[in-house]
């Protein structure tokens, strides 16, 4: 790895103004970004710690929503949820491992849009908002395409704002070496309507897959979804699944999730 | 360089280190602690997990600077002063749960931060604690049986059946 300046805010103004020295790079977690630097993949001269600012850790309930500090970790997350919103508790206690999730945040891995992730699945369902020093972002405008993030350079993600739905559930079918998922499915019920957002599958990183969400609006019942063929065109192919595989596994999982929120 | 303090198992330490330096290299290279292992260097096998202010973390997927100020519990801390186990140290021990032992202070590392949030964990809460902490001798049985042990739990005494 090369070596970069490091630098440690404690408030969200001081994260804000370091970011916008030359080739800054913030620093959540760091469970990926470390091991992306130490395969020189990311080569940043500076890093700018925001794990540990006070005003970006929280879990705050808030008239049917969950707000959610950007450095808050995985752990934290998982534990602090599960009374409100346990279907994002248990996705957040199902990524990684136990020492992965006390460092790793939801911030970093909102800002990093890993196609193979879980919280963008959450987010994208559940019509949260991505709150940054500048601006709240609704999730349909900030996920566009693997890896890739509304976000501008230097912005920073200061909070996730949660609508908790009626109903809802994470359905992650778990590639056993890396633990991210091969496919992962997130399905909310809210009073508009139900949301699906899948997760591992497509080229482009996290989606809604409408075709099923309108079928599930009309009836929240697995076989409202039977007969609606996924495409393959588009999906992931690796050697962990081809993209006929995956494109299966978005419909199996959908039903199991459909089944699972009751 | 950036000048760096913190507490080791409840000893202050201080160093001077570059910003890629990661906080097992500091305990290795700096403070010579070389009871924290590197196994794989990628996240994948928990030799290297430590405590920071009482969480389990991967000490090779944390640079030393994000420790500055922080409570730092290593392998090296676990046994009394003239070198007694702790109760999971010993239990490894009773129960053969290492045999060449490299894995072995990630896995007593994340067995006492899993006993701290659980104090009685069934098998099935130990086997999915320890998902991100690999042993390629034991088969992990033995490894469940300290763990089971170690919490005051009856211990079947076989392996598996």
């Amino acid at each position: 790895m090369y070596d970069f300046e490091f630098d440690r805010p404690r408030t969200i103004a001081e994260a804000v103004d370091a970011l916008r020295q030359e080739d800054a790079q913030a620093l959540g977690g760091g469970q990926t970004l470390i091991p992306t630097m130490k395969q020189r993949l990311a080569m940043p001269s500076r890093l700018v710690s925001v794990r540990e600012i006070a005003e970006m850790r929280f879990v705050r309930p808030a008239d049917g929503m969950i707000c959610i500090g950007g450095a808050t970790a995985h752990a934290t997350v998982a534990a602090e949820v599960a009374a409100v919103f346990p279907a994002l508790a248990a996705l957040a206690g199902q990524i990684g491992d136990p020492a992965v999730r006390n460092r790793g945040t939801i911030g970093g891995s909102l800002a990093n849009n890993d196609p193979s992730a879980c919280y963008p699945a959450a987010v994208l369902a559940s019509d949260a908002i991505i709150a940054t020093d500048r601006r709240e972002i609704a999730a349909d405008d900030y996920f566009q395409g693997m890896f890739t993030t509304a976000l501008d350079e230097g912005e920073l993600i200061t909070e996730i704002r949660f609508p908790v739905p009626e109903r809802a559930n994470y359905q992650k079918f778990e590639q056993p070496a890396s633990r991210f998922a091969l496919v992962g499915v997130f399905v909310a019920q809210r009073a508009g309507g139900v949301r699906v957002a899948v997760t591992g599958a497509s080229d482009d990183g996290v989606y809604r897959w409408v075709e099923a969400e309108e079928a599930l609006t009309q009836r929240f019942h697995g076989d409202a979804i039977k007969g609606i063929t996924v495409p393959e065109d588009g999906m992931i192919s690796d050697l962990h699944g081809s993209a006929a595989y995956r494109a299966h596994l978005v419909a199996v999982l959908t039903a199991q999730a459909v089944a699972a929120a009751g | 360089m950036n000048k760096l303090s913190m507490t080791v198992n409840g000893k202050p330490v201080t160093g001077e280190v570059e910003g890629r330096k990661l906080l097992v290299e500091f305990l290795r290279e700096d403070l010579g602690l070389t009871g924290t292992h590197v196994g794989c260097d990628t996240s994948q096998c928990g030799a290297c997990v430590v405590h920071v202010n009482g969480k389990a973390v991967k000490s090779c997927t944390m640079f030393a600077l994000e420790a500055e100020n922080a409570d730092v519990a290593t392998i090296e801390g676990q046994a009394a002063e003239d070198g007694t186990l702790n109760t999971i140290q010993q239990a490894f021990q009773d129960h053969h749960g290492l045999q060449c032992g490299y894995c072995t202070p990630g896995m007593v590392m994340s067995a006492a931060a899993l006993l701290r949030d659980n104090p009685r964990p069934d098998a099935d809460e130990i086997r999915e604690y320890l998902a991100g902490n690999l042993c390629r001798c034991t088969g992990y049985h033995n490894i469940i049986r300290a763990i089971l042990a170690a919490s005051g739990q009856e211990v079947a005494p076989l392996a598996a059946e």
